[in-house]
């Protein structure tokens, strides 16, 4: 399977402590690839360094061969959608309007939109159910809503690989199924390359060809669900102990926390 | 375009209220005869009242001169003296409305405005200082003054947004702190300035500082108007752009746009903007503020209709604000930066108010 990213050695530090450092990964087209990892590993870093959103200091993540960080925010966007954890439209855009954003990348000079760029967005509206909110304004939706509607415009996009931070964080038991259904018709149907950083290490293991696993700053085990989800790697990464066992209809591993009981003595005051 | 909207209708719920290119037409049509009309109407105010009967005559016919009451020819009267200054009030006013809706995009504030963030007290300063030192020379039909408000202005921008930001995002308190404090600065600056000049140009000054229209010729209109247009089409030219950066330079850059570039464009041609502007009206204060937040209310917040449509009705604005600056306590003259701040800021509370349980910015 060819990879269509390819990270190598990549550090990346905000202040002092590096967040990434000597990461490498591969990222092949065509699958569906899940982050995971305990808060502050990185995760979201990846994710935007993937998307030219923050430049590494040291290694390189080559797109398709090409430097990332030498590609314009243009040649990235075309290839590459991503839906960030949280989203603020500070003025009163509506549905409609942010999610033919998404067509920016399809759209010349001054622009006005295309049969295409309707076609599109009605499309990605409708398969993110949100077609019904077209005029509502993005203010005006609950954060499920708000949610859809972001991933609706990375749809509009039409990339062949899509980012995701969290898509499923703020959405219903209804919703999380959906997302990952729609995820694996747009992997099976138009071979889109999916990422998925998340922390609901059930869905992630129930619908991820292959997951990683981030420990201080670079992958800890990579591999199946099978592979990447034991006790021990996640004791060793996570610092608890969970228990596993099979999902009854997939055969995937289960994560489930064990029954803790309070702490009497951590607070005293 | 019809053919594809009434498709979009037929389709279902119908995506664009906003941004069907006709209605845009149609939108800039009705603003462009209310703007014709609204000078027209306002001509007839002043020291003297010129009926709107003579006054279309005088317009259709610019030869043909007729006696006045005060022995002044009311087509003097027009033609010399209130055509041109409405003329500058508004192209002042159509350029603080494109900078201010160009500038709510870029630090993603809907408070931000030339004069609130200190980018025309900057802009005062320079030129106060070109006056102060007498500097004569000009470059390619930029004068000294209109220069030094150029550069002190994009200097002034620069410094704000350096000290606003904060992780890629600009915090409204920051913003509006990093603009009071910015202001207090210039405004020492400017009073030392003016302290140091003899009581004649102190006064001169201080009477330009607090934001009038004086007049200016044919040939200033011109250049002013080239320079306005040039900079209002330039922000015209980003309005999709704009779309995409009021949403905040990630989500920006992960649709595909080059921000570092568009904040580069939109910095200098504001710059440009404010400073030309400053040098000819002084500081005339919340038009930038006031005039895309009205229109953003009834036309929506789609740059390619809210950039051109801020700029003619802030042109007309002003317009409007100056001829009320003119007769109001005629034959005294006010300040016209007294009527828009005091509209502006009552406006301006209101707004503060209104949004102060919402995380802006």
């Amino acid at each position: 399977m060819a990879a269509c990213y390819q990270i190598r050695d990549v550090g990346f530090r905000y202040a002092q402590p590096w967040v990434l450092d000597g990461c490498s990964l591969d990222v092949n087209e065509g699958e569906i690839l899940g982050i995971i990892g305990a808060n502050g590993s990185g995760k979201t870093s990846l994710l935007k360094l993937m998307a030219g959103l923050l430049r590494p200091q040291q290694g390189q993540i080559s797109l398709h061969g090409s430097d990332v960080s030498a590609l314009s925010p243009l040649e990235v966007a075309r290839l590459v959608a991503l839906v960030p954890q949280e989203s603020q439209v500070l003025f009163p855009f509506t549905v409609g309007e942010l999610v033919l954003m998404g067509r920016f990348v399809h759209q010349t000079g001054w622009g006005w939109e295309s049969e295409e760029d309707l076609r599109m967005a009605r499309q990605a509206m409708r398969i993110m159910e949100v077609d019904h909110l077209a005029t509502r304004t993005f203010q005006a939706l609950s954060g499920g809503e708000r949610h859809r509607t972001v991933i609706a415009r990375a749809l509009a996009q039409h990339t062949p690989i899509l980012l995701l931070d969290e898509p499923t964080a703020f959405l219903d038991l209804k919703h999380q199924i959906d997302i990952y259904a729609i995820l694996k018709e747009l992997n099976r149907d138009r071979r889109v390359t999916v990422v998925v950083v998340s922390h609901d290490l059930n869905l992630a293991s129930q619908h991820c060809h292959r997951l990683v696993l981030l420990h201080e700053g670079k992958p800890y085990r990579s591999g199946s669900p099978k592979e990447v989800l034991t006790a021990a790697h996640l004791r060793r990464v996570y610092g608890c102990d969970v228990l596993i066992d099979a999902h009854p209809m997939t055969g995937t591993p289960r994560i489930t926390l064990p029954q803790t009981e309070a702490r009497p003595h951590l607070i005293q005051q | 375009m019809d053919v594809l909207m009434q498709a979009d209708a037929q389709a279902g719920m119908p995506l664009l209220p906003a941004l069907t290119a006709r209605r845009r037409v149609r939108v800039l049509a009705v603003l462009i005869v209310a703007a014709l009309v609204g000078v027209v109407l306002c001509l007839q105010y002043g020291t003297e009242r010129i009926p709107l009967s003579e006054v279309v005559h005088i317009l259709l016919a610019p030869d043909v001169v007729t006696e006045g009451v005060s022995g002044v020819s009311p087509a003097v009267i027009l033609w010399e003296v209130r055509l041109p200054r409405l003329l500058l009030a508004f192209l002042v006013g159509a350029s603080l409305a494109a900078v201010g809706v160009a500038l709510q995009a870029l630090l993603r504030n809907p408070l931000a405005d030339p004069y609130i963030l200190g980018i025309s007290s900057g802009a005062a300063l320079g030129a106060a200082l070109a006056l102060q030192l007498g500097l004569g020379w000009a470059i390619g039909g930029f004068s000294a003054v209109q220069l030094c408000a150029f550069l002190f202005a994009a200097a002034t921008i620069g410094a704000i947004y350096r000290i606003a930001v904060a992780d890629g995002r600009i915090p409204v308190q920051t913003l509006l702190l990093a603009g009071v404090i910015i202001n207090a600065i210039l405004s020492a600056l400017i009073l030392f300035i003016t302290s140091l000049s003899d009581s004649t140009s102190a006064f001169r000054l201080f009477f330009w500082l607090m934001g009038s229209l004086a007049t200016l010729g044919y040939a200033g209109l011109g250049a002013l108007a080239l320079c306005v247009i040039v900079g209002v089409g330039m922000l015209g030219g980003q309005a999709r752009n704009l779309n995409l950066l009021s949403l905040g330079e990630d989500s920006a850059q992960g649709l595909g746009l080059d921000v570092e570039r568009v904040k580069r464009v939109i910095f200098l041609t504001t710059a440009l903007l404010t400073g030309t502007v400053v040098a000819v009206s002084g500081l005339i204060g919340f038009v930038g503020m006031i005039v895309p937040h009205a229109v953003r209310m009834v036309l929506g917040p789609d740059h390619r209709l809210l950039l051109p449509a801020s700029a003619l009705v802030g042109g007309l604005f002003l317009a409007v604000a100056d001829t009320v600056a003119r007769s109001l306590l005629s034959p005294t003259e006010l300040p016209v930066g007294v009527i828009t701040a005091l509209c502006g800021g009552p406006f301006f509370i209101y707004l503060l108010m209104s949004h102060r349980n919402e995380s802006v910015g």
